[in-house]
């Protein structure tokens, strides 16, 4: 059995973040990863697919971006190959091809199988990826036979679904950008809409996410937020990195003629039946979005950015009245709907019993109550931004810190 | 300036609430309730309904007493008007649901309510009861909830009250999203 102090299970950007501040402090370990570095840029994102953060704000631990491009947003198999630099230039200790089979409590610490070896180690870290496998709703029993499903992690570009309407259920940031992109196409869209978080991709003539980070919104830690609950099964940002920072919202995707119709509520005896929550949904948006925007302006003034372009408010979204409750999907209109209703991390190989009932990790801020047992990479793991690659670096400083202690004690 | 601060009190007991779904996280169990009615044809198209047990917690609950209403249909139905029709009592659930929750997430949002007033209103197109029309369903096409809200707080605060009051309301949810209902019959 071959013996380290830490495994990383993961070599994403978090999981190469966790391994440059554990070799920061001198801890053997190995990051043991299923396919190679950045597995899932290379494999799970659809072509036209950008980073939502401007390049600037990818910052990782001893590394940034360093193009001439700051303001831009990385395509995926760019992003694939800035992380693959940082694993070459930490000489992160990475097992490529090596899937992680079990982890098991033992002596001492833990039992890790994978395909190729067998591994104990005093301390696990978990980098599995937030976005790694898509949730679909159980209501997907429903669908009748004959039309195509398929989720932002298999769908690659508007040719690809067959001829015909698409339904896209989900209005987070995967949700619009494919919508938007299937109707450029010529195809009929219906979007349904449930809770979002809206958001303009600029805001007083910066991003918005400039912004966010400045005012420190990002940083709002989660032992802070008053509903950790709520923040942590928020839906992503209406965001769609583009190279002239459009944005893409509710009302531009209508005004295209994208058809806006409730949550997916049910699928009874073929037909599609739509939640008539829709106005209260964007009204919730447009409320959600004024908040951050007085908050965004009330810190431009105390911090002195009066230079900014003068403040602004967005128009309410508008929904057509009424929306349609029900769509058949035998009529032949839709040919194919596309979940964007989320994602989760894959750790079916997890046999230690840090599970809620409803499979997902417990954990305080990362730190699980198996010890020597750490999560990182999940939404408001530790902080707002910790999805984001630019959140990497605090929450691997924070847990390295404490799996040093860890081991120190132990 | 100095102002005078009085603790905010709507007459909600948000801790209580709070508490409770704190506990849900380590008895999740105590959260499944089961809410009953029973309905008594009186004469025509009139009935009575009696209300006084639920289950939730865990256990049997009682109302603090038996409560009873008088449903009918108006005299212009050719009915006698002893009591609201059905579809009224759906608008005075949803009002009611909507105030309760603008209440509780004042307080919990340490806004004071002054005065709270709900204006309901549902369109409803009789072709469908009365089967005239195949086309046009039985229930609602729209419904319209307007407030008039007096409260210390800005026009966006009391605007998000009622908005987030939507979103954690029972009976909003059940009107605007579709419910698997099961109707049986014991006949003697």
């Amino acid at each position: 059995m071959l013996k380290t102090s830490a495994i990383v299970v993961g070599a994403g950007h978090c999981g190469l973040a966790m391994s440059r501040c554990l070799a920061d402090r001198s801890i053997d370990h190995v990051v043991l990863e299923r396919g190679e570095v950045a597995h899932s840029w290379r494999t799970q994102r659809w072509d036209s697919l950008r980073l939502l953060t401007p390049n600037w704000m990818t910052r990782l631990p001893g590394f940034s971006y360093r193009g001439d491009d700051a303001d831009g947003y990385l395509r995926a198999p760019d992003v694939a190959e800035l992380i693959e630099g940082y694993a070459k230039e930490s000489a992160a200790p990475v097992r490529a091809n090596t899937t992680v089979t079990s982890v098991r409590q033992a002596e001492g610490g833990y039992v890790v199988q994978t395909d190729q070896d067998l591994w104990h180690t005093r301390s696990v870290v978990l980098a599995p990826g937030a976005s790694t496998v898509p949730k679909v709703p159980v209501l997907q029993g429903g669908v009748p036979t004959g039309i195509t499903t398929l989720t932002p992690v298999d769908y690659r570009n508007p040719s690809q679904p067959p001829d015909g309407g698409v339904l896209v259920v989900g209005a987070s940031a995967s949700g619009i950008q494919i919508a938007a992109e299937l109707h450029r196409s010529g195809r009929q869209v219906s979007l349904a809409v449930g809770e979002h978080v809206r958001m303009p991709r600029t805001y007083r003539g910066k991003d918005i996410l400039w912004w966010m980070d400045a005012a420190g919104l990002l940083d709002e830690r989660y032992d802070e937020v008053p509903d950790l609950v709520r923040a942590r099964n928020l839906p992503s940002m209406q965001l769609v990195g583009s190279p002239d920072r459009t944005t893409v919202d509710l009302n531009s995707l209508s005004q295209a003629g994208v058809q806006l119709v409730g949550r997916l509520a049910g699928i009874r005896d073929g037909i599609a039946q739509f939640s008539g929550s829709l106005p209260n949904m964007c009204t919730l948006a447009d409320l959600k979005l004024e908040r951050l925007l007085d908050t965004i302006d009330a810190w431009a003034t105390k911090a002195g950015w009066d230079n900014a372009d003068t403040p602004r408010r967005f128009a309410p979204t508008t929904v057509a009245a009424p929306a349609p409750l029900t769509l058949d999907l035998r009529s032949g209109a839709i040919r194919t709907i596309l979940w964007a209703t989320g994602f989760r991390p894959d750790l079916s190989w997890l046999d230690v019993g840090v599970f809620d009932r409803k499979g997902n990790v417990r954990h305080d801020g990362g730190v699980t109550a198996s010890p020597g047992l750490y999560l990182i990479g999940m939404p408001f793991l530790r902080r707002r931004k910790s999805t984001l690659i630019d959140g990497a670096a605090a929450d691997a400083a924070d847990l390295s810190r404490h799996l040093v202690h860890y081991l120190d004690c132990n | 300036m100095t102002t005078m601060q009085t603790p905010v009190d709507n007459g909600v007991n948000v801790e209580a609430l709070l508490g409770v779904r704190d506990a849900l996280a380590e008895t999740p169990e105590i959260a499944q309730f089961q809410w009953r009615a029973t309905v008594s044809w009186v004469g025509g198209t009139h009935s009575r309904s009696t209300v006084d047990t639920f289950y939730g917690f865990g256990e049997q609950q009682h109302h603090k007493t038996t409560f009873t209403h008088d449903i009918d249909h108006p005299l212009a139905f050719a009915a006698q008007d002893n009591g609201i029709s059905p579809v009224e009592y759906v608008l005075v659930a949803l009002g009611g649901c909507l105030t309760a929750g603008i209440a509780s997430i004042a307080q919990h949002r340490n806004i004071q309510l002054r005065s709270v007033q709900a204006t309901v209103e549902a369109d409803e197109d009789l072709h469908g009861i009365l089967g005239a029309d195949p086309e046009i369903r039985n229930g609602f096409t729209g419904v319209r909830v307007s407030y008039q809200i007096d409260a210390d707080a800005t026009p966006e605060q009391i605007k998000a009250l009622v908005a987030q009051s939507q979103k954690r309301s029972a009976v909003y949810d059940i009107l605007t999203n579709p419910t698997p209902v099961t109707v049986t019959v014991d006949v003697p």
